[in-house]
């Protein structure tokens, strides 16, 4: 009775899934979506638990305990470390589908059909390879890697030559699954490339790289359930894979870069030399004093973010600002660029965690039209997404990158700790233009100061 | 081809294509919550790892199941948890947050 109630209880589940992804499309119904998407987890693990296979609780119980223990604390880390979280549960999921491969692999072979084998192997070695790439993403993101970009000669031949050599050992697998020698070779193959795969990438590539990571997590899943012939995991892996892709390609748009230039292209080096080019040109710098009196005398503002903001922790002085701005009858906005922080809509979630409501933040396309209508651009922290050589200058290498157009707004104003270049390293021209104000100093006392200022003025 | 392979590959695709229309509609506003939130619902692993875990087949498989399981657990935990804490701090102008 109850073995022909856990197909029902997966179906549930399922939909739920998709229900969730459903409602988290508008912030209004979204924490709804996150509800739901956790009751069909409920039923899933209910009607798995209910499988008459299952001889002994203890060590699931055990794995539970542990799960929920380490789980709780990944879960109340603060917003500026979402990114390298979200890593490491990559890294989590992966490896969950790979090991239960390898198990299921020494379970079934050599008597294992080609098909099953198949959908196995592709299980392990996108779960080894996500695994230990998104620990290398991790790393990089925690800066505890160093975030540059590293490379050699012959990079991407070695790169090559470790998925190849791990894809044949995956096909011999296939055709002789009687050669459980190979598997532990197979498995290491993978857990090298994944390694390798994330060393040359750049630190402003991760957006990039965790939402392709994230799709292959959903994929391995999904091999799991060919593997187990669960049409559940199918669902909710192939789900995943499906986001991580969708994203993955929002990023490389707004980047105006290819899958192939992220992943084996070495960004920040090739560029070096061309930012040393070119004659110094004077910036006009300003105080926090003289930049309060040109907030004052403003009526439209938009704030453009970058991650500088976050490192510096400056996003609840920018609140203040806001609220001070916002008192005075300034009409503010915040302009989000795509692969503004480290991961998609990471700019988002930090103004949101310091409460500036989210209706004041516009994504790119559609406030770049308001820039020559507004009397303040205030970059903090941001800069290769603010220059406009990207627009017009053929030889600089983020030409064709979609960017703020802050260059239109009637005053720039850039709070800046010094003049020196972004994650592309090149030099940013908007800093030269007569327009352009630089503020230079740390963005959180910098703002701090701004808004003293503004509010002793009044 | 079995039978059971060519509707797993039905359901594989179809559900691809149901996850690309749906996620496109997903506001960017929300993209760090939306990746949050399918890292959870890719943690449905948990189903392969409790199976590996529970069946006592062997002691390399139980070990392993049971690591699964407990990656699995982290993510579904903190994952659900999360996203939810996230979707929190999202209010509208005028409004406080509670």
């Amino acid at each position: 009775m109850i073995d022909r109630a856990i197909p029902l209880l997966y179906l549930g589940a399922a939909v739920s899934f998709i229900l969730a992804l459903k409602w988290l499309s508008a912030v209004p119904t979204a924490r709804r979506g996150v509800i739901v998407g956790a009751a069909g987890m409920a039923l899933a693990v209910a009607g798995t638990l209910l499988k008459p296979e299952i001889e002994s609780y203890r060590w699931i119980a055990v794995a539970f305990v542990a799960g929920t223990v380490i789980g709780v604390p990944m879960a109340m880390m603060p917003m500026t470390a979402v990114p390298q979280r979200t890593a490491l549960s990559h890294a989590f999921g992966a490896l969950a589908a790979a090991l239960v491969g390898t198990a299921e692999f020494y379970l079934k072979a050599p008597a294992i059909d080609r098909f099953t084998m198949g959908a196995l192997a592709l299980e392990v070695l996108l779960g080894f390879l996500t695994f230990t790439a998104s620990l290398m993403a991790f790393g990089k993101l925690q800066e505890i890697l160093p975030t540059r970009p590293i490379t050699w000669k012959s990079q991407n031949l070695l790169n090559f030559t470790l998925l190849g050599l791990a894809a044949a050992s995956g096909a011999y697998l296939v055709a002789r699954p009687e050669a459980a020698w190979l598997f532990p070779v197979f498995g290491a193959l993978a857990l090298a490339f994944g390694v390798m795969l994330v060393i040359p990438i750049g630190g402003a590539d991760m957006p990039t790289v965790i939402s392709l990571l994230n799709s292959y997590a959903g994929l391995s899943a999904a091999a799991m359930g060919f593997v187990l012939n669960n049409k559940l995991l199918i669902i909710a892996g192939a789900l995943d894979g499906s986001s991580g892709f969708i994203l993955s390609v929002i990023m490389c748009r707004a980047m105006n870069r290819s899958f192939t230039n992220v992943l084996f292209g070495a960004f920040g080096q090739a560029q070096a030399s061309a930012g040393a080019s070119g004659e110094r040109r004077a910036a006009r710098s300003a105080t926090p004093e003289e930049a309060a009196g040109i907030l004052h005398v403003a009526s439209r503002v938009i704030v453009v973010p970058g991650y500088g903001m976050a490192v510096a922790q400056a996003q609840h002085k920018v609140r203040e600002l806001y609220d001070v701005l916002t008192k005075a009858g300034v009409d503010v906005r915040f302009a989000i660029h795509p692969v503004a922080g480290r991961m998609p809509g990471h700019m988002n979630v930090l103004l949101a965690e310091a409460n500036i409501p989210y209706d004041r933040l516009v994504e790119m396309e559609d406030v770049n039209s308001d820039f020559p209508q507004a009397d303040v651009a205030l970059v903090i922290g941001a800069n290769d997404v603010t220059n406009p050589a990207a627009r017009h200058d053929r030889n600089s290498p983020i030409y064709g990158m979609p960017i703020l157009d802050v260059d239109k707004a009637r005053t720039v104003m850039v709070i800046k700790r010094s003049m020196s270049p972004g994650f592309a390293g090149i030099e940013n021209e908007l800093y030269y233009l007569d327009r352009t104000l630089m503020v230079f100093g740390d963005a959180k006392s910098v703002v701090g100061n701004i808004v003293k200022e503004f509010a002793g003025g009044t | 081809m079995s039978q059971d392979l060519e509707l797993g590959l039905y359901v594989f695709v179809l559900a691809t294509f149901l996850g690309l229309e749906i996620i496109r509609r997903v506001s960017p506003l929300l993209h760090t919550p939306l990746m949050s939130l399918t890292n959870a619902i890719s943690a449905i692993t948990i189903v392969g790892s409790i199976l590996v875990a529970g069946e006592q087949k062997t002691t390399l498989s139980t070990v392993l199941g049971s690591i699964a399981v407990a990656c699995s657990m982290i993510n579904i935990v903190g994952g659900y948890l999360i996203t939810y804490r996230m979707l929190r701090m999202f209010r509208k102008s005028g409004k406080n947050r509670p």
